[in-house]
């Protein structure tokens, strides 16, 4: 690169400062170089029944270059020097399907780097004079997501719609079904969370308790009584609500950050325990054989029913298929998470869910309009651990087999990624963000190793770009002028009043 | 100013309360009354305790000593055993802050509804009926609307009232938190600072707001301001603190002459219209 074409390239936006720029490409080395040489640079290899070190210093050295120079393209086509930046990017692109490298590991490397700093540059060429500030930005994507929610009247319905006749389409085989079983076990309990975490606005990062009591308590009730499922749902429930009770007595008193340990803490005790009583819950070998549902208890999806015992296919007249139960399985789950929206977009207005959100946005002035905020936080704790423990007992008779292992802190994570990544309070945005969240790595489960690398990156570009989430806009549960929306109202004013 | 002064039982009486921090006396030995119908006003300087008297009111501090009474409807409220929701909720006393604290996440009118919380919570049967979309719940949110209309009316805001209150500008945020302390069909009304940051037209504007307040709806207002244009304007009685201590009480002609409330709050040897003049900053 010319430094007199630089300048001249630069005088129009800004003065480039060199130094500053070099500095801060070479700390991005540094760092990469810190990170590698343990986790890369130094690698133990079995030598004749020996551990021995193997030292890989090249790879180490290449990857804190290319990191070096993929932050330097980065500053430089930020700072108006998109044109040479993505030409060498172009160049390194090209150079890096062809050029010799130590592993593949670093060709992907380079290849991805040269791909995302060609992509920043084409982006800083594209809008060299708009530079957005972060409110204006906001403001945009809140835009967007308005548009977005006016949208979902009809993506909504037809969502649904495609849900309902997705086992009857051509393509629909059993791995299908069981992903959309997945999907939507998931999108049920982040419907849950939803109400905990995205009305109310307590951070619950024990959640998957609650998934777990459902599921043990499906599980037990239905071997050491034999209670059917349909019995065991509802008790399910009832007993999970029961434990979000016990837990909501004693936390509610704490707030944000305490809330938020606390709750991790009984996570992890619930999961501790069903492990640790081994007589009661099978330990770490969990529960094995639980009953599979019957059809409304009226017939069983057996291909020879017992003697007295209807089988599905008989009664339908049907030939038998081990997939008739995977279908209603599917269905049983839609109609579960449905059950959570409608009765989320019901309560949003209703009282409790408008006490819900005010308690969110402020929970002094909620006291003093006379809110008890006790019995709404413990309402609110109730409501979601229900739909927990029903989810976990759909996800016990689905699986015939829990253990401990399913209800890591892991999966509380991750139901509560799929609540802030789809923008807390929207429910269009759980359904997105679990496509995105559970969908994605399922359908690229072959590329096996980069699968949870690519979900990593993808929740810290959705944080950069979308701190609120993707669609965290609101709109109003009650309009005083019902026939403009009230964002249409306040973007015609341009926001401000 | 003396409108009909009642000799019955006050609506609010406070008597020898006393609140402190570890070694800080921050109010001490404070009694006063404020009656239905009135206008009471506690000035003082900065740090003389005021919002601190209004915390143990409203529940948010517990008092050290002291005695606070409501009474109305034949009934009587002892505030300091009392949890704070359930001063506002069943006491009937409503507040608002010294910063603004609105829902500012949600609509105007939605601000409004949650001020009728427990009215609405038990017309929708705790949400049962309402689930069930039952015409009582119906009917009452629709009469719950009606009252956030009038209370808009009467604050100028109807235009704006599907606006997310966050984006309102500070004034109407203000008369809004306002409207949402009335919608909760307080007895008394306690209102920490309203003129503060309010431009002169925007005072006088809330002036008229409290009188019509006190004399359209008969409850009684507990008022705390700097701005003493508004507090000689239309408060009927005014309490003066100083160090936690009550240095004066008495109707606006007589506090103003009294030279404890000089000498401590409005300066020494000064002319009086000047020195009301410095008092407003």
């Amino acid at each position: 690169m010319n430094p007199t074409t630089a300048v001249t390239a630069t005088s129009r936006v800004q003065t480039l400062d060199w130094s500053a720029a070099l500095k801060d490409a070479g700390l991005a080395g540094l760092v990469a170089l810190l990170l590698t040489l343990p986790l890369v640079g130094l690698r133990t290899i079995e030598v004749q029944s020996r551990l021995t070190v193997e030292p890989h210093l090249a790879e180490v050295a290449l990857t804190a270059l290319l990191v070096f120079l993929g932050r330097l393209g980065l500053t430089l086509a930020a700072a108006g020097l998109a044109r040479p930046v993505l030409a060498a990017a172009t160049l390194a692109l090209a150079a890096g399907w062809v050029l010799p490298f130590p592993t593949e590991a670093l060709r992907v490397l380079m290849v991805i780097g040269a791909l995302v700093v060609a992509l920043r540059a084409l982006w800083a060429l594209h809008r060299r004079h708009d530079r957005l500030s972060q409110q204006e930005r906001d403001r945009r994507m809140d835009h967007l997501g308005a548009r977005f929610q006016d949208a979902t009247r009809l993506i909504g319905p037809a969502a649904v719609m495609l849900a309902v006749a997705l086992p009857f389409l051509p393509f629909a085989d059993r791995a299908t079904l069981d992903l959309g079983i997945l999907l939507l076990t998931y999108i049920m309990l982040g419907w849950g969370l939803n109400i905990v975490v995205g009305l109310a606005g307590l951070l619950d990062l024990g959640y998957v308790a609650f998934y777990a009591v459902g599921a043990y308590s499906y599980a037990l009730l239905a071997q050491t009584f034999g209670f059917s499922f349909w019995l065991c749902l509802p008790l399910a429930g009832l007993l999970a609500s029961f434990a979000g009770v016990m837990l909501g007595f004693p936390v509610l008193r704490l707030r944000g950050d305490y809330f938020a340990i606390v709750t991790l803490g009984f996570g992890e005790i619930v999961r501790i325990i069903l492990l640790n009583w081994a007589n009661f819950t099978g330990g770490p070998n969990g529960i094995a054989g639980i009953p599979r549902p019957s059809f409304f208890g009226i017939a069983d999806f057996t291909a020879a029913p017992e003697p007295g015992r209807l089988a599905f296919h008989q009664l339908f007249g049907l030939q038998y298929t081990p997939l008739h139960r995977i279908i209603f399985l599917y269905y049983l789950i839609l109609a579960l998470a449905l059950l959570v929206n409608l009765f989320t977009l019901r309560i949003r207005r209703l009282p409790l869910g408008r006490a819900w959100e005010a308690l969110r946005e402020d929970d002094i002035a909620c006291t003093a309009l006379g809110i008890n905020r006790t019995t709404i936080k413990l309402a609110a704790f109730a409501i979601a651990a229900m739909f927990g423990g029903i989810a976990g007992s759909f996800f016990a008779t689905r699986q015939g087999f829990i253990s401990p292992e399913s209800f890591s802190f892991i999966e509380s994570a991750i139901i509560l990624a799929i609540v802030v990544l789809g923008g807390m309070g929207s429910q269009i945005g759980v359904v997105i963000a679990t496509l995105l969240v559970i969908g994605l790595p399922e359908v690229f489960r072959d590329l096996a190793q980069y699968r949870m690398l690519t979900f990593g990156a993808g929740m810290v570009l959705i944080m950069l770009w979308r701190p609120r989430g993707l669609l965290a806009h609101r709109e109003p549960t009650l309009l005083l002028h019902p026939r403009q929306s009230a964002f249409r109202r306040q973007a015609e004013a341009g926001g401000r009043p | 100013m003396n409108r009909n002064p009642d000799d019955g039982e006050p609506l609010l009486a406070v008597d020898h309360l006393s609140m402190r921090f570890g070694g800080l006396v921050a109010v001490n030995d404070v009694s006063f009354a404020a009656r239905d119908r009135q206008i009471t006003a506690i000035i003082g300087p900065n740090g003389a305790g005021k919002t601190t008297v209004f915390n143990c009111l409203t529940g948010f501090y517990a008092p050290s000593v002291g005695r606070l009474t409501v009474s109305h409807s034949g009934q009587r409220w002892w505030l300091e055993r009392m949890e704070a929701h359930r001063i506002a909720g069943a006491a009937r006393v409503a507040r608002t802050f010294q910063n603004v604290r609105l829902f500012g996440g949600m609509s105007v009118l939605e601000n409004l509804i949650v001020a009728q919380h427990i009215k609405l919570m038990r017309a929708s049967g705790f949400t049962l009926a309402g689930l069930l979309g039952l015409p009582v719940y119906r009917r009452a949110e629709r009469a719950a609307v009606e009252l956030a209309r009038y209370w808009l009316d009467r604050v100028g805001l109807v235009d704006v009232a599907d606006w997310q209150a966050g984006n309102l500008p500070y004034g109407a945020q203000r008369r809004l938190e306002i409207a949402r302390a009335m919608c909760s069909e307080p007895r008394l009304l306690c209102l920490d600072e309203p003129a503060a940051g309010l431009n002169p037209r925007e005072s006088a504007d809330l002036s008229q707001l409290l009188t019509f307040i006190r004399d359209h709806h008969r409850i009684g207002v507990l008022l705390i301001e700097h701005d003493m244009s508004v507090v000689m304007a239309i408060s009927d009685h005014l309490v003066v603190l100083d160090y936690g201590r009550k240095i004066s009480e008495g109707p606006p002609a007589v506090v103003r002459h009294d030279p404890a409330v000089i000498r401590a709050y409005l300066g020494e040897d000064e002319d009086e219209s000047e020195s009301e003049d410095r008092a407003d900053g």
